[in-house]
C-alpha cells in the first residue's frame, strides 16, 4: 500500500470527522435542534417522477405504516382528450408495488405523488376537539397519540384525504414529514429514497435552502388552493386535472 | 362590632364556600392537565419529544458514504449520482450503527432495476425506459453496473 504520512493523516482525520457525523446524525443532537428556526414544507416536481413506489415503502419500512393504510402514496392521472374534469385516476396499493406498465397512448399520462401537505392553517387541527393534533411550532401538523381519543373528526376534516385510523392504536395516524428525522439534520425516508429527486424536503425559513430559487423559477401550485389550507408541499407542473 | 360580624356571617360563609371551590377546581386541573399542555399552544408539548425520539430506519447517504468509498466514488461518476444508496439497498441504519451485528442483504437486480425502468407512457419522456426485447434474455447485470449504468 502505497501511502505517505501526510495522506495517511489527512486519511484518519476525515474517517474520525465523517463517521463522527454522521454517528452525530444517527444518534441525534437534539439540544441543537431550534425549533424557531425552521418552517418545514415539500416541494415536489411532478415531471420527474417515475411511480416506482420507493417514497410508499420508504415510509411504510421507516414509521411502520400498517399494510393498506399510507403516509403517503402515488396517483396516476390519465387525461383523455382534454377532459379535465374526469381523469382516470389509479394507485394500486398506493403505488406500494410500482404501477403495471400501461403502454403507449396518445392521452397525457403522468404520477403524482402525495403525502400530508402539512397546512398552516389545517382543517384537521382545528376540528380536534381534545388538543391531539396540532401544528407544531416549526410547520409540522403531529398527532399526539397519547391524547387522541380517536373521534376521527380529523380524518373527515382533511381534503386531501391524508389521514386514517390506526388499525391496532386507534388513534388518528398521519405523514410526520419525518419529524424524528429532520430535527436530527437528515432528510425525510421518502426524500432519501427518491431515486429521481422528485421529492425534496424544503425549509421555508433556512435562506440557503434550494427552495427559494425552487419557488420562484418554475410554476409551482398547491392542491386545492381553493380551500384556503395554506399547504406547503409545492407542486411543480402540476396538471389541472389533479385533484 | 359584634352586631356587623353576626350580620355578615352568611358572607363569610360564601367566601369560604368559593374558596374551597377554587382550591378544588385547581386541584383537579393539575391532576387532569397532562403536564406541559399549552406550552405551545392547545396541545400536549412533551408529545413533540415523543415524536421526535422514534427509530430511525435509513441512515442517510452520509452515514453509507463514510464507509463504502469506493461504491460512493463510482456512483457519483455515473447516471445514478443522484440516486442514495437505501433507494435500492432499503433502509439500513441498523447496519450503519452496527455493521457486524447487522449485515446488508444485496438488492436482486432484476425486479430492482425493472422498478424504476419498466416502460410506461405516464412516465417522463426523458427518462430511459425499456421495453420488449431491450436484453435478449440477459440480465440487467451482464451489462450494465448498478452503480454506474452506461455500458
Amino acid at each position: 500500500m502505497d501511502m505517505n504520512r501526510r495522506e495517511l493523516l489527512v486519511g484518519v482525520g476525515k474517517f474520525i470527522i465523517l463517521s463522527g457525523s454522521a454517528r452525530a446524525a444517527l444518534n441525534g443532537d437534539t439540544e441543537t435542534y431550534n425549533m424557531a428556526e425552521h418552517w418545514w414544507g415539500m416541494t415536489i416536481d411532478v415531471s420527474k417522477c417515475i411511480g416506482c413506489g420507493n417514497c410508499v415503502r420508504a415510509c411504510a419500512a421507516e414509521n411502520g405504516v400498517p399494510k393498506g393504510y399510507f403516509r403517503t402514496w402515488v396517483e396516476r392521472y390519465q387525461v383523455n382528450g382534454g377532459d379535465m374534469e374526469h381523469p382516470r385516476v389509479d394507485s394500486p396499493d398506493g403505488g406500494f408495488n410500482g404501477f403495471p406498465p400501461r403502454g403507449p397512448s396518445n392521452a397525457k399520462s403522468f404520477f403524482v405523488p402525495k403525502l400530508c401537505n402539512h397546512c398552516a392553517d389545517s382543517p384537521c387541527v382545528q376540528s380536534c376537539p381534545v388538543g391531539a393534533t396540532f401544528d407544531s411550532p416549526d410547520g409540522v401538523v403531529l398527532v399526539d397519540e397519547k391524547y387522541c381519543v380517536g373521534c376521527r373528526y380529523c380524518i373527515q376534516a382533511c381534503p386531501y384525504g391524508c389521514r386514517y385510523l390506526h388499525p391496532t392504536k386507534h388513534t388518528a395516524d398521519k405523514c410526520t414529514l419525518c419529524y424524528h428525522r429532520i430535527t436530527k439534520g437528515l432528510t425525510t425516508a421518502c426524500c432519501e429514497a427518491c431515486p429521481t429527486g422528485a421529492r425534496k424536503l424544503a425549509d421555508l425559513k433556512n435562506p440557503a435552502d434550494p427552495v427559494h430559487e425552487f419557488l420562484r423559477d418554475n410554476n409551482v401550485q398547491i392542491l386545492k388552493p381553493q380551500m384556503a389550507t395554506r399547504a406547503k408541499v409545492y407542486y411543480k407542473d402540476l396538471d389541472g386535472a389533479v385533484r | 362590632m359584634k352586631k356587623i360580624l353576626r350580620e355578615s356571617e352568611h358572607l363569610v360563609r360564601l367566601a369560604l364556600l368559593a374558596a374551597i371551590l377554587v382550591v378544588a377546581f385547581l386541584a383537579i386541573r393539575k391532576a387532569v392537565v397532562p403536564a406541559g399542555f399549552g406550552r405551545y399552544g392547545h396541545y400536549r408539548a412533551p408529545a413533540l419529544d415523543d415524536i421526535r425520539a422514534r427509530p430511525i430506519s435509513f441512515a442517510g447517504h452520509e452515514a453509507c458514504e463514510a464507509c463504502h468509498d469506493e461504491q460512493a466514488k463510482a456512483k457519483s461518476q455515473g447516471k445514478h449520482a443522484q440516486v442514495s444508496c437505501e433507494a435500492c439497498h432499503g433502509p439500513l441504519a441498523a447496519h450503519a450503527d452496527d455493521p457486524d451485528a447487522h449485515k446488508a442483504v444485496k438488492p436482486d437486480p432484476a425486479t430492482l432495476c425493472m422498478r424504476c425502468h419498466a416502460a410506461d407512457s405516464a412516465k417522463p419522456k426523458s427518462f430511459p425506459q425499456v421495453a420488449g426485447d431491450h436484453a435478449g434474455g440477459e440480465s440487467c447485470g451482464g451489462c450494465h453496473n448498478p452503480h454506474s449504468p452506461a455500458m
